[in-house]
């Protein structure tokens, strides 16, 4: 296991991987195959995708503690950037079909519409996570600093679920799955803090230093 | 009513079966589901599948209605495969889906209430009281999207003037068909059913409000509301009520489906208007099905030249 997830083919497959709904995407517009409201199916998928990939991506401390595989942390980084991938997707399928690019009339929904204004802050709030994403901008913002403007996501994740429960008209089932899930992710998060800090850490990382990885700040956002 | 004139052209020919029979394979057959599939408990892509199931309809006689627009028409696929009717669940390509084995007949419309002598209608009868026409209308659902319709059927005033209403009836009800059995999905879809609309006298007996029977040449595909129909033009969708089972003539305002889900967006009059904003999305543009980018909405869905006089002096921002 240990072997599979520190090969670096591991991490191309994952990214194929998650590539798949943008190539399927792709491929349905030029075989003009994405259904009768094609506009409306690129919106959803890649909203659906966006919530997915916010799952996955905070999924992965809690796996790596619980399972013990601290090795998990390599594809964390890629998972978060796909998840800001399809939201820029989604972004744009707003802008653009329902907008008409027009920015004036964008801002106007925005602040007029709660499910757009928490749907574009929870856009506006991964650009600064993409950003600084890269090895580099770990460094130079230092572990605690990275770690803390990183918490950004589970905000991003509540309002990417409120976003979705108010767009829907009356059942709420998809939605409220996505809570599910966000939901289990933060409040093991929370249990888990709550026992670190009373000194019985109920699910710890076997080794640290093993953690095979060419990143410096590794050991100091494993802790996420 | 029903017979076996062949119109030179049909509206199948527009879009040959074998075209749209085979697409959409590829999307829906890929298994890389994986993780997605356990988090979205769907497919990869949620796309409104069409998987083309024949629908059992046949062919009425007609003359070319009054009303009609010159838009271009939506292809009949599209209509039949992207629509709302909740009662065979949520997503838009359910109804094409789940109503296959819908019982329509035998079907009989009972008409009630504050009437000097109620009476029942087999479908029979429905089809014979008035002459048919197809009225082309626009469409224009609450959310957002809409489409062109050549619908069948005639002036519900044709059927309410066979009437003597008492000095009561001040609105007409409507009221769908229900059954649980034939209908399992509407058990999550979030609404109390029987599905139930109104319309204010003046409006019911409008001559653009449709008593429909059919559309595109046909009698009414079961996803459509087969076998009959009330189409209200200048209104949002969900007004235009569908497998209806009793017309009832009463004094008060009678509740609405959409209206008892959520009183603040959908009020009883639901006149389309790009000025009042649904709560939660801006009314003032929709998007044609068939067309990239949206298109402005006109008020009273462009047929305020018929219908605003009836609401003169009424602030349509109060009475949505």
């Amino acid at each position: 296991m240990r072997k599979l997830l520190t090969s670096k083919w591991t991490k191309v497959a994952v990214f194929l991987v998650s590539s798949i709904p943008f190539v399927l995407l792709c491929t349905g517009l030029l075989r003009n195959d994405l259904g009768i409201n094609p506009v409306e199916t690129l919106q959803h998928t890649t909203g659906d995708w966006t919530l997915r990939f916010l799952i996955f991506t905070l999924a992965i401390t809690p796996l790596r503690k619980t399972l013990n595989l601290p090795e998990l942390i390599r594809f964390r980084r890629m998972l978060g950037l796909f998840a800001f991938f399809y939201v820029v997707l989604h972004f744009l399928t707003y802008l653009g079909p329902d907008q008409s690019f027009n920015f004036s009339g964008m801002w106007d929904d925005v602040a007029k519409r709660k499910f757009i204004t928490v749907g574009f802050a929870a856009f506006v709030l991964l650009i600064p996570l993409a950003a600084t994403s890269t090895t580099g901008m770990i460094r130079r913002l230092g572990g605690k600093r990275w770690q803390a403007l990183h918490r950004l996501i589970y905000v991003c994740a509540i309002l990417g679920v409120i976003h979705y429960y108010w767009l829907v008209k009356s059942d709420v089932r998809k939605p409220l799955m996505y809570a599910f899930f966000v939901g289990i992710l933060l409040l093991w998060r929370v249990w888990n803090a709550y026992f670190r800090r009373k000194g019985k850490a109920p699910a710890t990382v076997r080794s640290e230093v093993s953690t095979p990885t060419n990143l410096p700040a590794e050991k100091t956002f494993s802790e996420l | 009513m029903l017979t076996r004139r062949q119109p030179e052209l049909t509206y199948a020919d527009v879009t040959p079966k074998e075209l749209y029979t085979n697409r959409r394979k590829l999307l829906r057959d890929i298994g890389i589901v994986g993780a997605a599939a356990a988090i979205a408990g769907e497919g990869i892509l949620s796309i409104a599948s069409p998987n083309l199931t024949a629908y059992a309809t046949s062919k009425l006689n007609f003359t070319k209605g009054r009303f009609s627009t010159d838009e271009k028409v939506t292809p009949i696929n599209d209509v039949t495969h992207y629509n709302n009717f909740y009662e065979f669940g949520t997503d838009k390509g359910d109804p094409a889906k789940n109503s296959q084995n819908f019982k329509t007949a035998p079907w009989t419309v009972s008409v009630e209430g504050e009437v000097k002598t109620p009476r029942k209608f087999s479908m029979d009868e429905i089809l014979k009281l008035a002459p048919l026409e197809e009225r082309i209308y626009r469409h224009r659902c609450v959310e957002r999207w809409s489409i062109v319709v050549p619908w069948i059927g005639y002036s519900l005033s044709s059927l309410l003037k066979t009437f003597e209403p008492t000095p009561k009836a001040k609105y007409v009800a409507f009221e769908s068909y229900y059954d649980l059995g034939q209908m399992p999905q509407s058990r999550y879809t979030g609404l109390e059913y029987p599905y139930v609309e109104g319309l204010r006298m003046d409006e019911a007996m409008h001559p653009l409000t449709l008593l429909c029977v059919g559309m595109y040449g046909e009698t009414l595909p079961n996803q459509d509301g087969a076998p009959v129909r009330i189409v209200v033009p200048w209104k949002y969708g969900y007004k235009s009520i569908k497998s209806i089972v009793k017309i009832k003539f009463q004094e008060k305002e009678p509740p609405t489906t959409w209206n008892l889900q959520a009183s603040n967006e959908y009020g009883f009059y639901s006149n389309v208007n790009p000025n009042v904003d649904h709560p939660r999305w801006s009314q003032a543009t929709e998007h044609r099905l068939g067309e990239l980018f949206s298109r402005k909405t006109v008020i009273f869905n462009g047929y305020a030249d018929q219908v605003a006089s009836l609401y003169n002096g009424m602030d349509l921002k109060k009475y949505h």
